[in-house]
């Protein structure tokens, strides 16, 4: 392997823009282990009609690389961030859809760790003295930010992240968690994220990756996990989830259809097919998954025991095929058909397939309890969030001790102010003592405008519980004008609560058939945290009139002219100096005025002595009123030849 | 300004001068500002204005409807199925079971959601609360339940953050074709959604069962849906509220019902109901919208409420032909200032104009959408109605073409939003389904009738204070008199009091044994009339002097005024009609024995009777319907509709008119 590489490297070097490692190429086996690369595509097809297919590339580095700063496959990039942040495990997810945990499965690694809330998902734990870790955080966020074309920076404020205690990811202090509910996730987030893999979406499994068909699903999740220790080095796995319907119907579809699952193909999904693998993958495998349930179901409809060929017809035949046994009655699990890729070339391409021959309705494995998570209550003022867990039933409760552990993580923005006290637990319907249920509780309240609400709880409810239900009090919170986000009036989002089993036991099943190990498949075997990510929430906040302050600035300066008009002319009038000038002008005053008498006297013929007399209040008011109507008519006049004038 | 200098001696502020000038012309002003409001309440048609889509992300119509003829086969399908099974099994089920089997197949999350029926009681202090849940639900009811059918598509991609929602009420005792029609149209749009990638928004789609009421239906859905409760209480506890799915907040509702052929209709047609209770409604935006996508893509003939009688009302027509005149003759100086309107349209634009002010006044909902508005989302219904029987197949489709893509627009559009509706008027009233009048304009008719209360309080409580030191010398009498209002205001206070016992008095009607609302009616009033009589004995002052009724009237119009100011605050067109009403009967009203006018007296009479309660409504009854019958048990069943929907013009009628009112008699008859 290393004889040919260098030579392929040269080749590629235009691709990877990294000259450097062709003269490095040759000497990996002094440090520790060389740099590896694998590529693997699991298919599965999911009981509602769509394809699961979930890519796995995984890159690995050993802790003292012989090239110095220098990697010949790892991405630079990510190697750098783990040692100038000194970050012990990281994980990036963006999300694009819900994952349907009824119908797509609950219970095994894709669900459990693929499955992320939408938007994007960011956690870290640091190797770092506990108050350096905010400042790397920050730094982190903003590193990620520039790399991922993405605004993950806005988790860089307090008010954005929190230190879960135990409730994730384990007891740790150095971890922090953030999450971006409303970022949107695209195309420009999976470029960068394609970069980092050697041959990019060049070669290889990557280049099924076709943009339109991928963003076209209903689920698409890409994420990014760093684990890196002083004995393994850097590891870095980067997987993408995609759910899609294999061939969309644009006409309605009659129930009679319905029964059959649609046919469909590597090349019908993705738009091409596989083409050989990436030159620099150690290994480059497709794994077809058929679920225990549908194994199961097969079993009981085809006697005969061989259910391929009789129930369905795999396009290609596998190579190998793994059967996961179930450790404790050695029953059949589900079943993985295995493709080497690396038999097949531009001219042979691998285009797995399934045509079905018998309809087939099956069920995934779920999670003990389903989650949801919903406000209740209306108006701008208060309401309540709830979190209800429903039984899903398909796990044989006699199997082990009958109580169940369910841990609760909760991160809620400060201008929700959730009040803690009113928490209330209900099972099956009846209000029970928090202290009996709840085996460890962790409560952060908010900070205004500082830190975000936290909480964390482990209930112990037993397994035979059909519902669960907690709620919790909130009050609506007020944000000042220049806090609010665009789009304020859409409302505000509350990032996914985490539910998580942490006593369900593993499932420990041994793979048969599996010669040599598949990270894929280790990771399936691996004893993986149950967990589900319920909604994100949306709660509408009082928004302000943001045209408002325009008519706040007219008013404010009415009212300052006015109070300055009047205040000056209280401070620089002189009454008594004002007095002598009135007077003297009453003597003199009025040549108009005298005018207008006289002038109206004779007019009226009357003397100007008894209309002087006359004027009494009443007349002086309707003279008043005179002169009103006079300037009303004449602004009016004025307006119409104003207007008039200008058309 | 000029003022100034004549008041040299005493320097009077300008604002003072101008109070006392106003003051001092009470009746010109009186007089000037009603007929002012009146007028302005003649021009509103006039006022209105286009409407026009405020929110750029609408963009309704930009994309083309893919709401296609095999939608609306798929639609006839199940409109088949329905009516098949209603001729073959009186299953109610049945038809439930099918639009969940269909819900299902095109991949929706189904549950069912159960109605009880309710019985409305009168509960005094839960006017803008939430009706509390009755648990009292007595066992045979239990088993008589209504069944909806609620499909969620979540959206492809979306986060599920917001939703639509569509609703589709139906009879699960006797379905009609127009209701089969309209679970067949609601089923074919919501199956295309199922099918289309640009959704951002979860579909919900609720076939409401209306055996227990419409309204009812939709609204114990929705309670469950923001407030649910998880407590095992009652006699009908189930764990259905386990099957309860949620789809985040919800941004718009539709309630969409396909009626068959109206007689005389040319065109097909769509007609718009948006009031939800006590005169809330909806955005305009999202009526914008559909009358957008209705008119100009759909060719449909938009309608919305109006009084028909009103059509033929010779008084409008002459005072539309002299607007037209007028606006005419001014348009023959200056092209410009022709502002009116054909008298024929400005007949159409007042008869819909006061229908939309009579349903807001009303306070009650027009429709099961109003229960959205309680929950401020904001929702409308929808009729749409063939111009060719739903008998005919043809018919059928081509409505349900129509229907279908308009429906697909107006949920495109919605979709499209990234904020709430927020930017167009929640405040407006509408005199055609594409002209409106906006709070700035309608203001200013009730504010115009509202402005003499204060300045009449004002100078009636100076004329009683000028006249009176005049007969009284003693320096005792005078300090007594300056204090003098203080009775008439505790005569106010005991007739206000008398109305809030008479506004609570049903609670206790309800608990005795009469069952016919006639009875009720005559209970009612006796009661009142015995509680009053008590009253007046218990704390009745029995030396008012003859002058009294002065200074009566100027508390009794303020009252009256802070009143109709409070109710234009809560629902602006029950105050906007309780002004036309109130204020000149208000205004006018003198003892009969000491006004010299015949002319005066003759109308305070007449206005007298016309603004009691019930005559009041046996006057519109008879204006809008034509027929005069009127029991004073339908008047009881009218009270009884008001407080069984929360309507706050109950608490105006009987808080503010009822005393007003009763105090005016008083006065009138005052010795």
């Amino acid at each position: 392997m290393a004889g040919f590489l260098p030579l392929l490297l040269l080749l590629l070097s235009n691709v990877l823009l990294r000259p450097v490692v062709a003269t490095s190429g040759g000497s990996y086996g002094l440090g520790g282990g060389p740099e590896e690369f694998t590529e693997e595509l699991l298919l599965k097809p999911l009981p509602d009609r769509k394809v699961l297919s979930h890519f796995h590339f995984e890159s690995r580095t050993p802790p003292s690389s012989a090239n110095g700063r220098h990697h010949s496959l790892f991405p630079k990039a990510i190697a750098q961030l783990a040692n100038k942040f000194r970050i012990q495990e990281l994980e990036l997810s963006f999300t694009q859809g819900r994952w349907n945990y009824e119908r797509w499965g609950g219970l095994d690694y894709i669900s459990s760790a693929n499955a992320k809330p939408p938007g994007v998902e960011l956690w870290a734990i640091f190797d770092l003295p506990t108050d350096q870790i905010d400042a790397t955080w920050k730094n982190l966020t903003h590193a990620l930010s520039g790399l991922f074309c993405s605004s993950i920076n806005f988790l860089e404020s307090t008010t954005a992240f929190c230190a879960p205690r135990w409730s994730f990811k384990g007891h740790s202090i150095n971890l922090r968690y953030g999450a971006l509910p409303r970022e949107a996730v695209c195309t420009e987030n999976l470029t960068p994220w394609l970069k980092l893999l050697p041959c990019r979406d060049k070669a290889g499994l990557a280049s099924l990756l076709d943009r339109s068909s991928i963003y076209k699903g209903y689920y698409h999740s890409q994420r990014l996990h760093l684990l890196s220790t002083k004995s393994t080095g850097i590891v870095l796995e980067q997987t993408l989830t995609v759910v899609i319907q294999p061939n969309p119907k644009t006409t309605p579809v009659f129930a009679s259809e319905k029964l059959l699952q649609p046919n469909w193909s590597v090349s019908s999904v993705f738009k091409r097919a596989i083409t050989g693998k990436c030159a620099l993958s150690k290994s480059s495998k497709v794994f077809f998954e058929l679920e225990k349930g549908l194994v199961g179901e097969m079993d009981r409809l085809v006697s005969s025991g061989s259910y391929l060929g009789e129930s369905f017809d795999l396009s290609v035949s596998p190579n190998t095929i793994v059967r996961e046994m179930d450790a404790l009655d050695g029953h059949r699990d589900s079943v993985f058909f295995e493709y080497n890729i690396a038999n097949h070339s531009e001219t042979n391409p691998l285009d797995v397939g399934i045509t079905w021959k018998l309809p087939l309705v099956w069920s995934n494995p779920q999670a003990p309890f389903h989650a949801n998570r919903f406000l209740m209550g209306s108006g701008n003022e208060r309401g309540s969030i709830a979190i209800s867990l429903q039984s899903t039933q398909t796990i044989e409760l006699s199997a082990y001790a009958c109580m169940m552990q369910v841990v609760i993580f909760q991160m809620v923005p400060w201008y929700v102010r959730v009040y803690y006290h009113t928490l209330q637990i209900l099972i099956d319907g009846k209000p029970q003592n928090v202290s009996d249920i709840v085996a460890k509780i962790l409560v952060s309240p908010s900070e205004d405008k500082v830190a975000p609400g936290i909480m964390e709880i482990m209930l112990t409810i037993p397994c035979t519980t059909e519902s669960a239900v907690l709620t919790m009090d909130f009050d609506k919170g007020f944000l000042h004008i220049d806090e609010y986000p665009p789009d304020a009036n859409q409302g505000f989002d509350i990032p996914a609560a985490i539910i998580s089993f942490p006593k369900l036991p593993a499932k420990d099943g041994i793979l048969e058939g599996n010669m040599d190990r598949s990270p894929l498949l280790s990771k399936f075997q691996e004893r993986n945290l149950v967990q589900s990510y319920t909604e994100v929430l949306l709660v509408p906040l009082t928004t302000p009139d943001f045209s408002m302050p325009y008519n706040v600035i007219t008013f404010t300066c009415t009212v300052l002219a006015l109070y300055f008009g009047s205040l000056l002319n209280v401070l620089r009038r002189r009454v008594a100096e004002e007095e002598r000038l009135l007077s003297k002008a009453a003597t003199s005053q009025g040549l108009l005025r005298k005018l207008i008498s006289k002038f109206s006297s004779k007019f009226l013929g009357r003397n100007p002595g008894s209309t002087q007399t006359q004027s009494s209040p009443p007349t002086a008011g309707s003279g008043v009123l005179f002169k009103v109507i006079a300037v009303a008519l004449l602004a009016v006049i004025w307006h119409y030849f104003l207007s008039d004038s200008s058309n | 300004m000029g003022k100034d200098e004549k008041s040299k001696p005493k320097k009077v502020r300008l604002i003072m001068h101008l109070g006392r000038f106003l003051v001092s012309h009470c009746v010109l002003v009186s007089i000037l500002c009603c007929s002012a409001g009146y007028a302005t309440l003649l021009l509103l048609p006039i006022l209105a204005k286009n409407t026009y889509i405020s929110e750029n992300a609408l963009m309704p119509g930009s994309a083309d409807p893919m709401f296609s003829v095999q939608d609306t086969e798929l639609a006839n399908r199940l409109v088949k199925d329905i009516v098949g099974n209603r001729s073959v099994a009186k299953n109610r089920l049945e038809i439930i079971r099918l639009i969940a089997d269909n819900m299902a197949a095109v991949g929706a999350e189904v549950y069912f959601h159960k109605t009880y029926p309710q019985n409305h009681q009168f509960h005094p202090l839960h006017f803008f609360s939430d009706p509390e849940r009755d648990s009292s639900r007595d066992n045979g009811s239990c088993t008589a339940v209504g069944i909806s059918c609620v499909g969620i598509i979540r959206a492809p991609r979306g986060d599920g953050k917001e939703s639509i929602v569509l609703v589709t009420p139906y009879n699960s005792d006797e379905i009609e074709l127009s209701e089969a029609t309209t679970l067949g149209l609601a089923f074919s749009i919501f199956s295309l959604l199922s099918r289309v990638t640009w959704l951002a928004k979860d579909i919900i789609w609720l076939a409401a069962d209306t055996r227990h009421g419409e309204y009812n239906s939709v609204s114990t859905w929705l309670r469950d849906y923001h407030n649910p409760i998880f407590f095992n209480t009652g006699a009908c506890a189930e764990k259905d509220f386990s099957s309860f799915r949620r789809a985040g907040t919800m941004a718009a509702a539709l309630v969409l019902r396909v009626k068959d052929k109206e007689d005389g209709s040319e065109m097909d047609s769509l007609t718009i109901r948006a009031e939800a209770s006590n005169g809330q409604m909806p955005n305009l935006d999202l009526i914008n919208i559909v009358h957008l996508l209705a008119v100009h893509r759909q060719a449909l003939h938009v309608k919305i409420g109006t009084f028909s009688s009103l059509h033929g009302s010779t008084f409008l027509k002459a005072v539309g032909e002299t607007l037209e005149w007028l606006s005419r003759f001014a348009g023959s100086f200056n092209p410009q200032w022709a502002f009116g309107v054909p008298a024929s349209d400005y007949v159409k634009g007042t008869a819909t104009l006061a229908s939309s002010i009579y349903s807001q006044a009303l306070g009650v909902p027009t429709g099961s959408h109003g229960a959205f508005r309680d929950y401020q989302i904001d929702a409308i219904a929808l009729e749409v109605s063939p111009r060719n029987s739903l008998d005919f197949d043809f018919g059928r489709s081509a409505i349900l073409l129509k229907g279908g893509r308009l429906i697909e627009g107006v949920i495109r559009s919605v979709n499209n939003l990234l904020e709430k509706f927020h930017q167009s008027f929640f405040l407006y009233l509408l005199t055609s389904p594409n002209r409106f009048v906006s709070v700035g304009v309608y203001m200013i008719a009730f504010a115009l009738l509202v402005a003499p209360f204060p300045i009449a309080a004002a100078a009636l409580f100076s004329e009683d204070q000028e006249t009176h030191p005049a007969d009284s010398t003693h320096l005792t009498a005078t300090k007594d008199h300056r204090w003098r209002w203080l009775h008439a205001a505790r005569a106010v206070f005991l007739v206000h009091l008398w109305a809030a016992i008479v506004s609570l008095l049903p609670y206790l009607i309800y608990r005795l044994p009469i069952l016919t609302s006639d009875r009720r009616a005559l209970t009612w009033v006796s009661l009142s009339i015995f509680s009053l009589l008590t009253l007046k004995h218990l704390w009745g002052s029995n030396h008012t002097p003859p002058s009294g009724w002065v200074s009566l009237k100027a508390v009794m119009i303020s009252a009256a005024a802070v009143g109709l100011s409070l109710m234009s605050i809560i629902n602006f067109s029950t105050a906007q009609i309780g002004a036309v009403l109130l204020v000149p009967l208000c205004l006018m009203v003198r003892p009969l024995r000491q006004s010299r006018a015949l002319l005066l007296s003759a109308c305070n009479v007449l206005l007298t009777v016309i603004s009691f309660p019930p005559a009041a409504s046996l006057v519109t009854k008879i204006l809008l319907d034509g027929s005069g019958e009127f029991g004073i048990g339908s008047f009881w069943d009218w009270m009884e509709a008001l407080w069984a929907w929360n309507s706050a013009t109950y608490l105006y009628l009987l808080l503010v008119h009822l005393p007003c009112w009763v105090l005016c008699v008083h006065i009138l008859l005052h010795p």
